[in-house]
C-alpha cells in the first residue's frame, strides 16, 4: 500500500540541506534519484519498496512540495480513493476522497505548543542527587499513591 | 574514500549507549539528563531511522493506553495479570503503574493535547484536569505529533550531537575476560560506507518487538500494512539471545482483531463509542460462544464478560472455523445510540472524532474505507484476527528476564538479582517491547520504564567508573560478518544473467518468505487457524536450522539489502525462540493467541509458571526451563479463579 511521487512536484528537496522523505521513512523506502539512472527521472524522489510501505505518512506529512501521495495497496482496495493530509505546526487537516467521489474534510489539533519549544525537564528542578537509587521516585516526582496492604508477602 | 564493501570502520568508546530510539528510549535519554551525576557521564543514541517518527508510534496515537489517574497501581497489576492469563512479573508491573502518571504529564507539559471532560478543559493533568477516559486505563489525545514531540524533549535533553540516527545494530559483543558481561556493540550506517563500532560500560537494548516472522495476510503490495509497524523486526530479542541474555514468555505472542485489511484499532470504537460485534447472522457470538470456554479450563480464565484479549479472540475464531463468518463490527448502531441526545453540531463533532481514531494512528483504515465506499455511520465494517506478531508492551509478553525494583512487598530473589531492569548479562538493560512478562505498558508505560531504566544506568556506570570494556571480538571478525551479504553479492553477482536468482546466495526478501512460510504453517500462522503441535513443531525445527545455515548466503547488493539482511537475520533468531518456547509449553496458555492441539487445555498444575530460555551462539541450541511465578497482589474481588490461583510448583 505505497506512497508514490508526482514528477510535476517533488524538486528533490534542492533547497534544503536534508532530503526530507529519504531522512524521515522509518524503514529506509523513500530514495532520491540523483542522475535518473533508477527511475528515468533525475533529481526526484521514489518509493524504492512499494510492498515494505506501511503508510504511515511520515513521507507525506513532511514533503515541502505536497509532492507525494498514497495509491491505496492495489492487491486489496478498489481504486479511485485518496486520503491526503496538510500539516502545519499546530494542527493537520485531512481530506478525504471516497471511490463514488464523496469527499470528507477533518482538521485536528497536533500540538499546544510551538514547535521545538519542549522543555524536557518542563520547568521542574533537578532531582535530589541522592534520589538516584530510590525506586519511588523518576526525575523529582514521586510515585502514584498506592494501597500498600494489597501486597501479600507470602512468596 | 569509503565504497561499497570497503566501508570505514569507526570505533567509539562511550559510557551508556541507547540503542533505538523509540518510546523507552526516548524515555531514557530525557531521564538521563536531568541527573548531575550522569552529567559526566558519556551518553550516546543510535536509531535505526529518524527518531521523530521511529517505532510504533511513527504515525501517531489516538489514545495513551496506560494512565492511572484515580486508579491504584495495584489494581492495574490485577488488570494485566487477567489479560495475560495469571501469569506475568507484577513486580515490574507494579512499577510501570507506580511510575507512568509521570510521563503524560511530561507529554501533556511538551504540548501533546489531551482531551478533557467538559468543564476541565485547559486544566492540565497535573493540575487534577479529568482526562476523557475510552476506558478504565486509557486516555484520549490529539496523538498525531505524539512522536514528534516526545523525540524533541528526548533530542534536547541528550543533545543532538549524541544522537546519531539511521545506523544498524546488528550484534552485542561480550566482555573479552567476563562473558557474563556485555561491553559493546556493532552496527552500520545505512547511508554511508561506515561501519560502527561501540564500547560502553552499560547499554539500553530497546529496538521494539517483532513483525514479519509470520506470513502476513496480504499477498501482494498489501503486506507492508501488517497492524505492527514492520520495521521492528526482533532485533531487541534476536541480540539479546545471541549474547546470552535470558528470554523470558517467548511463547506468548500478540494476534489483535483489528478492522480487516486496514488493521484499524478496535478500542475506541469498542470502548469510548460502544460498538458491537456480531457474525454474517447479526448474532453475539460472544454470548453464545461462551459455554465453550468450560470445554478446555478456560472458563476458569473470565467471569462473565470479563476475559483476556485472547479468550475474546478465541471466541471470534469458533464462529469462523464453524462458518458463520464474516464477523463485522456495528459501526453505525453505535454511532446512531450515541447520536440520539446530540445537537447536529455535537454529531458532526462524532463523525470526525470517529475518523480521527484512525486518521491519529492507522491512516491506511481510512484509505480501505474510502476505496471500498464505507462510511461507518451509515455501514458496518469486518473485523479479522491478524498475523501473530512477538512484543512486550501491547497485549502480549514475550521478551526478556531482567530483575525488578528491590522494594515491592514479597518480591522472591529470582525477581530481583541486580540493578532494575537488568537482563542476566551484566551491563545490558532493556524496557518498552523487551522487558518480558510484563505486557500493557503501552506507549507511557514505556517511555516511564525506559526512565526506570535510566537511572538504574546511572548507577551502573558510575558504580563501574573505572572499568574499561574489552571485545571478546575483534574487529576485522566484527567487519567480516557484518559485512558477508555484500562480500556474497560481490563475489557472485556476475555469476549468472538474472540479479536475483543465483545458486550462490540468497535474496532477503526471499529469505523473509521462506521464514513466514515455515512458522506460517508449522508454528501456528493464520493458515492452521493459529494451531500447532508437537510433530508440526518438529518439522519447523528442522526447517528453521537449515534457514539459519542459509542466512549466511543472504546477498545485499547496496546499503538498503544490508538492512533488510539483517533485519530477517534478527526475524530468524526471534522466530526461533517464538517456535522453542511453544513447543517446551505442552498446554494451551493463550488461546486465541494459539493452540497446542495435542494440548488444548490450560493446565495450572504444571504450568502456571514463566517459560525462560537461553541460547548458545557457539552451538546454535537452546536450552529452556520453567520458573516460578509468584503473586505479589493480593487477588481483588471478582478476580476469576484461575488468576487468583498460586503459581505452579516447578
Ligand atoms: C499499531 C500499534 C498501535 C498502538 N496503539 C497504542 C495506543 O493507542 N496507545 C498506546 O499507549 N500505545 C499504543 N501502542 C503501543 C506503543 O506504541 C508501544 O508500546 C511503544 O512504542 C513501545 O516502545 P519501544 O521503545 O519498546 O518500541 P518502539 O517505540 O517501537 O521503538 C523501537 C525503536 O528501535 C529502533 N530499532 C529497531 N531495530 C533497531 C536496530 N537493530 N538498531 C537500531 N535501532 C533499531 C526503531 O527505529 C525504533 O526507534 C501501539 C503499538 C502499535 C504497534
Ligand atoms: S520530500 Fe518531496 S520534494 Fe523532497 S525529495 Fe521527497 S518527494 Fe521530492
Ligand atoms: S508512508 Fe511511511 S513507510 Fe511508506 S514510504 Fe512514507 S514514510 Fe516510508
Amino acid at each position: 500500500m505505497p506512497t508514490f511521487v508526482r514528477t510535476d512536484k517533488c524538486d528533490g528537496c534542492k533547497g534544503h540541506d536534508k532530503t526530507a522523505c529519504v531522512y524521515i521513512c522509518p524503514h529506509d523506502l523513500m530514495k532520491l534519484d540523483k542522475d535518473g539512472s533508477e527511475t528515468g527521472h533525475a533529481m526526484k524522489a521514489w518509493n524504492q519498496e512499494p510492498e515494505q510501505c506501511w503508510e504511515c505518512y511520515s513521507c507525506v506529512k513532511i514533503c515541502p512540495q505536497q509532492a507525494i501521495e498514497c495509491r491505496h495497496y492495489a492487491d486489496v482496495v478498489p481504486l479511485g480513493a485518496s486520503v491526503q493530509p496538510l500539516r502545519s505546526t499546530d494542527s493537520i487537516m485531512w481530506t478525504i476522497r471516497f471511490r463514488n467521489g464523496n469527499m470528507k474534510r477533518f482538521k485536528f489539533p497536533i500540538r499546544t505548543t510551538p514547535e521545538g519549544s519542549a522543555d524536557p525537564a518542563a520547568g521542574l528542578p533537578d532531582p535530589d542527587a541522592s534520589k538516584l537509587e530510590d525506586p519511588n521516585t523518576l526525575f523529582t516526582q514521586n510515585a502514584h499513591k498506592f494501597d500498600a496492604s494489597q501486597f501479600s508477602v507470602n512468596n | 574514500m569509503a565504497e561499497f564493501g570497503k566501508p570505514d570502520v569507526i570505533e567509539e568508546e562511550v559510557d551508556i549507549l541507547l540503542i533505538g530510539g523509540g518510546m523507552a528510549a526516548c524515555g531514557a535519554a530525557t531521564e538521563m539528563a536531568r541527573w548531575a551525576q550522569a552529567r559526566n557521564l558519556k551518553v550516546k543514541l543510535v536509531d535505526k531511522a529518524a527518531l521523530s517518527r521511529s517505532g510504533a508510534v511513527a504515525q501517531g496515537l489516538s489514545a495513551i493506553n496506560t494512565y492511572m489517574g484515580e486508579n491504584d497501581p495495584t489494581d492495574y497489576v490485577r488488570y494485566v495479570r487477567g489479560d495475560l492469563m495469571g501469569i506475568t512479573r507484577e513486580d515490574l508491573v507494579f512499577d510501570v503503574g507506580r511510575h507512568v502518571d509521570s510521563s503524560v504529564e511530561l507529554f501533556e507539559e511538551w504540548g501533546l493535547p489531551v482531551w478533557k471532560q467538559p468543564g476541565d478543559e485547559g486544566k492540565k493533568l497535573k493540575d487534577g484536569g479529568k482526562p476523557v477516559r475510552s476506558g478504565k486505563w486509557q486516555i484520549m489525545i490529539n496523538g498525531e505529533s505524539y512522536k514528534w514531540i516526545v523525540a524533541e524533549a528526548a533530542k534536547k535533553a541528550i543533545g543532538l550531537e549524541n544522537i546519531q540516527e539511521h545506523i544498524f545494530i546488528v550484534r552485542l559483543v561480550t566482555d573479552k575476560n567476563d562473558p557474563t558481561r556485555v561491553a559493546g556493540a556493532a552496527g552500520f550506517s545505512v547511508r554511508e560506507h561506515k561501519l560502527y563500532i561501540y564500547k560502553f560500560k552499560a547499554c539500553l537494548l530497546v529496538c521494539g518487538g517483532a513483525v514479519n516472522v509470520f506470513r502476513p495476510r496480504s499477498v501482494g503490495e498489501g503486506i507492508g500494512r501488517a497492524w505492527y509497524p514492520v520495521w521492528n523486526a526482533g532485533s531487541t530479542y534476536a541480540m539479546a539471545a545471541e549474547c546470552g541474555a535470558e528470554l523470558t514468555l517467548m511463547e506468548n505472542r500478540f494476534v489483535p482483531a483489528r478492522f480487516k485489511d486496514g488493521y484499524g484499532p478496535v478500542g475506541a470504537w469498542f470502548l469510548l463509542f460502544k460498538a458491537q460485534s456480531m457474525n454474517a447472522a447479526g448474532e453475539d457470538y460472544q454470548a453464545k460462544n461462551y459455554p465453550d470456554l468450560a470445554n478446555y479450563g478456560y472458563d476458569a480464565y473470565a467471569e462473565g464478560h470479563k476475559m483476556g484479549t485472547c479468550l475474546r479472540n478465541h471466541l471470534m475464531l469458533k464462529e469462523m472455523k464453524e462458518g458463520r463468518g464474516p464477523i463485522f463490527i456495528d459501526t453505525p448502531t453505535a454511532l446512531k445510540k450515541l447520536a440520539e441526545n446530540m445537537t447536529p453540531k455535537e454529531i458532526k463533532h462524532l463523525e470526525a472524532e470517529a475518523w480521527e481514531d484512525f486518521l491519529d494512528m492507522t491512516i491506511a483504515q481510512c484509505g480501505v474505507w474510502a476505496g471500498e465506499n464505507i462510511e461507518p455511520d451509515k455501514e458496518r465494517s469486518e473485523l479479522m484476527p491478524t498475523e501473530p506478531y512477538l512484543l512486550g508492551s501491547h497485549a502480549g509478553c514475550a521478551g526478556i528476564w531482567v530483575s525488578g525494583p528491590e522494594d515491592v512487598p514479597g518480591t522472591p530473589a529470582h525477581y530481583h538479582w541486580g540493578y532494575n531492569r537488568m537482563t542476566t548479562m551484566k551491563g545490558l538493560f532493556t524496557a518498552g517491547d523487551g522487558v518480558g512478562a510484563s505486557g500493557h505498558k503501552f506507549s507511557s508505560g514505556s517511555h516511564a520504564e525506559g526512565r526506570i531504566a535510566a537511572k538504574s544506568l546511572i548507577k551502573f556506570a558510575l558504580d563501574n567508573k573505572d572499568w574499561k570494556p574489552e571485545l571478546g571480538r575483534t574487529v576485522a571478525e566484527l567487519v567480516e560478518e557484518i559485512y558477508r551479504p555484500v562480500r556474497n553479492y560481490l563475489e557472485y553477482g556476475n555469476y549468472t544473467t538474472a540479479i536475483d536468482v543465483n545458486p550462490h546466495y540468497i535474496t532477503p526478501k526471499m529469505l523473509q518468505f521462506r521464514l513466514q512460510k515455515i512458522m506460517d504453517e508449522y508454528v501456528a500462522g493464520t493458515s492452521t487457524f493459529y494451531q500447532t503441535n508437537a510433530a508440526s513443531l518438529k518439522v519447523a525445527e528442522r526447517k528453521l536450522g537449515m534457514i539459519k545455515e542459509d542466512s549466511l548466503k543472504m546477498r545485499a547488493k547496496d546499503l538498503h539489502e544490508l538492512l533488510r539482511a539483517w533485519e530477517n537475520y534478527h526475524r530468524i533468531l526471534a522466530a526461533e525462540a517464538h517456535m522453542k518456547h511453544i513447543q517446551f509449553r505442552e498446554e494451551s496458555r493463550y488461546p486465541g493467541y494459539y493452540y497446542r492441539a495435542d494440548f488444548m487445555n490450560i493446565d495450572d498444575k504444571n504450568w502456571k509458571c514463566f517459560v525462560n530460555s537461553t541460547y548458545n551462539r557457539d552451538t546454535g541450541e537452546w536450552k529452556l526451563k520453567k520458573v516460578k511465578y509468584a503473586q505479589l497482589v493480593k487477588p481483588g474481588p471478582g478476580e476469576p479463579e484461575g488468576i487468583a490461583r498460586p503459581g505452579s510448583t516447578v
